[in-house]
């Protein structure tokens, strides 16, 4: 073991010892509680950075641990996992900041925080798997970390959305595990693997196969809430601010859409998976999911519900650019794991803002809350604007590149989806953006509740990541040809993977 | 007799809990000391037995020099030093649980609990009864653990009859150190079970031996090599009847919940996690060993049918319980139905050795979470006074290190990674894969879905409600820690398969590759 094994096992280090060490701190010891929280965040970034770099220069990480004969805990990392590592690590430090802000003076923090580190490593976790039985591992154990924060505020309503998560999630863990067994008694151990790992048995069992890939989409479509297995995102708005940023920006959907990406790239293969006839079905799939969502998204008045179908929607562009056999529409939708990533945060965190300054949930309720909070406002503005697709926000980026991709790969009837969806998404996020400017507050705010040590319009520890967040919209948007953006590391995957 | 490898550590796993029971009946007042110093001890032959299993293979011993036929003889496999080392584990852990459990008594300090909470509390709830309970406990404790490792080394029928024997009375007399009516009432169902369970074994092995002349397990192998005798399925049968009882395995199963759930948490654990393990061990060594020329793949087939409505049944009951402890209790029914899944898998030709390992695997994570799951159960109901589902949210979330515990070991039961449950149903799974038997496969993922429904029903409790914690009775932190040590370990046999099972292999009766796949 030297440093380039130990590197990726102290990145799941750097979240885990904090969990286990919040856990047992006591309840009262906050500021222990946040220095370690922060320094664990801290200490991530650093260390995603570090192998950002030697991925970038071709350098290759790998740590493994045998479990059974010919099943093996395998960490390696590719463009791919450090697109979604780094994802998962900035944005684990802005929701840290968040989420310290905003639960300020509330009970069991030390419950929360704790899950909370254990979820992060769950998601960097999955970011760093090198094989499929490794991935499930770190698949249900994000299940598993992310239930506690679901039902953390204790009430019967929280509970039932609670258990109604779990039922979906744990059966599409176990839809997938019976996959991934299958799979192993078909080929033995797959690792990922740049062009699909397969090949050799593909035309012994292609029948088996192709039902191994239903099973798999099946199982990861949970997490990546394609319709109709949609039905826990909705009712998982009950958490927290803070854990619902999370859930929809990087762990459990994201989860979903990047397995979803993983097993069309690197376990069958794009050729492999087009020759099984999949990929027409996965389409559909998308396209049907992001219109569903967008269309119930514009009949939600709770705030953080149209936001909720909204991610069902958007993560879908994720699965349709992975679905056309294209390399640029390929580069669109990988690219949309991080765009959408920004966006739906950004989104969350002013949600959670208003919600938590002046008690506003409702999208009726927003009425004139750009005066009374210019800046959060602003911020919700350019992540709304984003996700409709308006250049030169991130969102265009991703828009452009699907569209292009599918008209070049013959598939024009995308280009319609994608102009209903972002038409659908004008109309659900446009009316939000005037109420919030244009028109006049209606009457006092429900509950006027300034946090404690504000000065300006809400707590620094709010207002802050969501402002960052915001920025690197705009800036991942207009400098998406600069080096070390997401899009350049879209393309050099996509380079690998159709090369 | 100087030589490492000759020493007979196999003796010593058996003397030693037998020696210890006998100072604890002595000494009372020094009997948890005693315990202790047996669980601590112990380990010094069993990691003896394991090196001498791993350097030289299969060990045999015979008693005072006398050879087979005639003098008692030992052996140890793979499979018997594994089972012996998850007894030390187990059993190491719930001593030092009971230690605490059974602990000093106070006359000060708990005047108001002096009635029985309604449902049938299984603490001794008086002062005087716990004192009883401590005194009886130990001695019987360690002689049961004695005639568990004897069991597990014996290689001639007659003997497996006496340790089951002997483990089954002391088992009955554990139960009943619980002295509501409840539990005397399950202590006496259980013995009945058990007796008649002996008496069908016993009938078998007369057949047997009048038939063969011989009790010994290899020599019946050999004598049954050639044609089967019309009586060798007579005799398989009636034996596995008996075992199938003391095993639980459904339809038969009846007398476990209440005698599991009604007993003191120590016991409860020790008979979930070991003593219903006994005897399927004794059922692998009939069928895979002595009688493999006699029992068909339709018989086996049959024995993995009622696992199959072991774990729905099972399964079901557990989701319908009101009480924890029951609701643990028949979460045990369930997971021994898997092990059953163990014989058609098994005698596939393809999965052979992983069926086998799957199973045992299943055998070792099953103990650990189980023993853990009724030990956090013990502790709760020791800090709320009753085990009622319904009333213990608070109770929960003011003891998060029992609740963790309990999580960890929900964890292995419902077979989620990484954990030693998520190794074991990942061999089964694979050996029904890779011989395409798709209907075990369907069972197992049933089974898998409705357990986590009910350890759901325990696991949301800490987040239940939102009031202020109410005081409850404190438990002594041994109790509390003992228990996580075990729940780590749980999660720990996720990670040390790959040793565990090359021991298994050792001497094991069906062979192949560890994992089926990736032979194109």
């Amino acid at each position: 073991m030297n440093f380039d094994s130990w590197v990726l096992v102290l990145i799941l280090l750097s979240s885990l010892v904090p969990a286990v060490v919040i856990f047992l701190l006591p309840e009262e010891s906050r500021r222990w509680r946040t220095a370690i929280n922060l320094g664990g965040a801290g200490m991530k970034l650093v260390l995603v950075g570090v192998v950002v770099w030697g991925v970038y220069h071709e350098h290759t990480y790998s740590v493994s641990l045998a479990l059974l004969p010919g099943l093996a805990l395998l960490l390696r990392v590719d463009a791919l996992s450090m697109l979604f590592a780094t994802l998962s690590a900035l944005l684990w430090f802005l929701t840290t900041v968040y989420a310290v802000g905003y639960l300020e003076g509330s009970p069991r923090r030390r419950r929360f925080f704790g899950f909370f580190s254990l979820c992060v490593t769950a998601t960097i976790g999955i970011a760093l798997s090198g094989n499929l039985v490794t991935f499930l591992i770190f698949y249900e154990l994000l299940t598993l970390s992310t239930y506690p924060l679901v039902v953390h505020r204790g009430t019967e309503k929280s509970l039932r959305a609670g258990g109604v998560y779990l039922a979906y999630t744990l059966g599409g863990g176990l839809t997938l595990t019976l996959a991934i067994a299958w799979l192993q008694a078909l080929a033995g151990p797959v690792n990922f693997t740049t062009g699909g790992a397969l090949h050799h048995i593909a035309d012994a069992h292609a029948p088996a196969l192709r039902w191994v890939f239903a099973l798999m989409i099946l199982g990861l479509g949970v997490k990546a809430a394609l319709v109709p297995l949609h039905g826990w995102l909705p009712q998982a708005m009950v958490a927290p601010a803070p854990v619902s940023a999370l859930l929809h920006a990087v762990a459990v959907v994201k989860a979903g859409a990047f397995g979803i990406v993983r097993v069309v790239y690197d376990v069958y293969g794009v050729k492999l998976a087009s020759q099984i006839g999949a990929m027409p079905w996965l389409a559909a799939a998308a396209a049907v999911t992001i219109l569903y969502g967008s269309l119930r998204a514009l009949s939600q008045d709770d705030l953080k519900k149209r936001l909720a179908f909204s991610t069902v929607s958007q993560v879908s562009y994720i699965v349709l650019g992975v679905a056309i056999f294209g390399p640029v529409a390929s580069v669109g939708g990988t690219v949309h794991l991080v765009h959408q990533g920004f966006m739906k945060i950004t989104l969350f965190f002013c949600a959670g803002s208003f919600a938590e300054t002046l008690g506003v949930h409702r999208v009726s309720e927003l009425d004139g809350v750009g005066r009374r909070m210019p800046w959060t406002m602003a911020a919700f503005t350019i992540g709304a604007l984003g996700m409709i697709g308006v250049p030169p926000l991130a969102g265009f980026i991703t828009k452009w590149y699907l569209g292009t991709g599918a008209w070049e790969a013959g598939q024009p009837w995308v280009i319609a989806v994608l102009a209903a969806s972002s038409l659908l998404n004008a109309a659900y996020f446009l009316p939000v953006i005037h109420a919030g400017w244009f028109k006049p507050p209606a009457g006092p705010w429900p509950t006027q509740h300034v946090p404690a040590g504000a000065r300006g319009e809400t707590h620094w520890m709010l207002l802050g990541p969501s402002l960052v967040t915001a920025a690197l919209v705009v800036v991942i948007g207009l400098l998406a040809n600069a080096p070390f953006t997401p899009l350049e590391w879209a393309r050099l995957l996509v380079a690998r993977e159709y090369e | 007799m100087t030589d490492a490898a000759d020493t007979p550590f196999m003796v010593g796993v058996i003397a030693l809990p037998l020696a210890g029971a006998v100072a604890a009946f002595v000494w009372p007042r020094r009997a948890p000391a005693v315990g202790l110093c047996v669980a601590g001890l112990v380990w010094i032959p069993v990691l003896g037995m394991l090196i001498q299993l791993v350097s030289h293979g299969v060990q045999h011993h015979e008693l005072g020099g006398w050879a087979a036929p005639l003098g008692i003889a030992l052996r140890a496999d793979g499979l018997s030093v594994l089972l012996v080392l998850m007894v030390a584990l187990v059993g190491g852990t719930v001593s030092g649980y009971a230690a605490g459990y059974f602990g000093e008594v106070r006359r000060s300090t708990s005047p108001s609990f002096s009635s029985s909470p309604p449902g049938g509390d299984g603490e001794g709830s008086e002062d005087g009864g716990r004192a009883h309970a401590r005194a009886c406990f130990w001695p019987l404790w360690l002689f049961l653990w004695a005639a568990l490792n004897a069991l597990l080394l014996s290689r001639d029928l007659f003997n497996l009859y006496v340790t089951l024997e002997l483990l089954g009375l002391s088992a009955v007399a554990l139960v009943a150190l619980a002295d509501a009516p409840v539990a005397l009432g399950a202590a006496m169902r259980y013995l009945l079970v058990s007796l008649l369970g002996s008496l069908a074994f016993l009938l078998g092995v007369a057949l047997v031996y009048a038939a063969y002349g011989t009790l010994d397990l290899p020599l019946l192998k050999a004598a049954l090599g050639g044609p089967v005798a019309p009586v060798a399925p007579v005799a398989l049968g009636l034996m596995t009847a008996g075992l199938l009882m003391k095993t639980a395995l459904f339809p038969l199963h009846f007398w476990l919940p209440p005698a599991h759930a009604n007993a003191p948490a120590p016991v409860s654990a020790l008979l979930s996690a070991l003593v219903v393990k006994a005897s399927f061990y004794v059922l692998l060594r009939l069928w895979f060993e002595a009688f493999a020329g006699a029992a068909t793949g339709a018989a086996m087939d049959f024995l993995g049918v009622l696992g199959a409505a072991a774990v729905l049944w099972g399964s079901y009951q557990a989701l319908c319980q009101s009480r924890l402890k029951l609701l643990v209790a028949y979460s045990t029914v369930a997971q021994l139905g898997y092990l059953f899944l163990l014989f058609p898998l098994s005698g596939a030709a393809a999965g052979g050795f992983t069926a086998w390992a799957g199973g045992l695997y299943f055998v070792l994570a099953h103990a650990c979470a189980k023993a853990v799951m009724f030990l956090s159960a013990g502790s709760l109901m020791r800090a709320a006074g009753h085990d009622r589902l319904a009333g213990l949210g608070e109770t929960v979330r003011a003891m998060p290190v029992t609740a963790f515990a309990f999580a960890l070991a929900a964890v292995s039961i419902i077979g989620l990674p990484p954990s030693g449950g998520f190794i074991a149903k990942w061999l089964l799974l694979n050996a029904a894969l890779g011989d395409a038997q798709w209907w075990w496969v369907g069972v197992m993922a049933a089974g898998t879905g409705m357990a986590a429904a009910y350890a759901l029903r325990v696991l949301r409790l800490p987040f239940v409600g939102t009031a202020s914690l109410p005081p409850v009775r404190r438990v002594p932190r041994s109790m509390e820690w003992t228990t996580l040590g075990l729940a780590l370990a749980t999660l720990g046999l996720g990670f040390t398969a790959a040793p565990l099972l090359e021991w298994l292999r050792v001497g094991a009766p069906v062979g192949g590759p560890g994992l089926v796949g990736g032979q194109p």
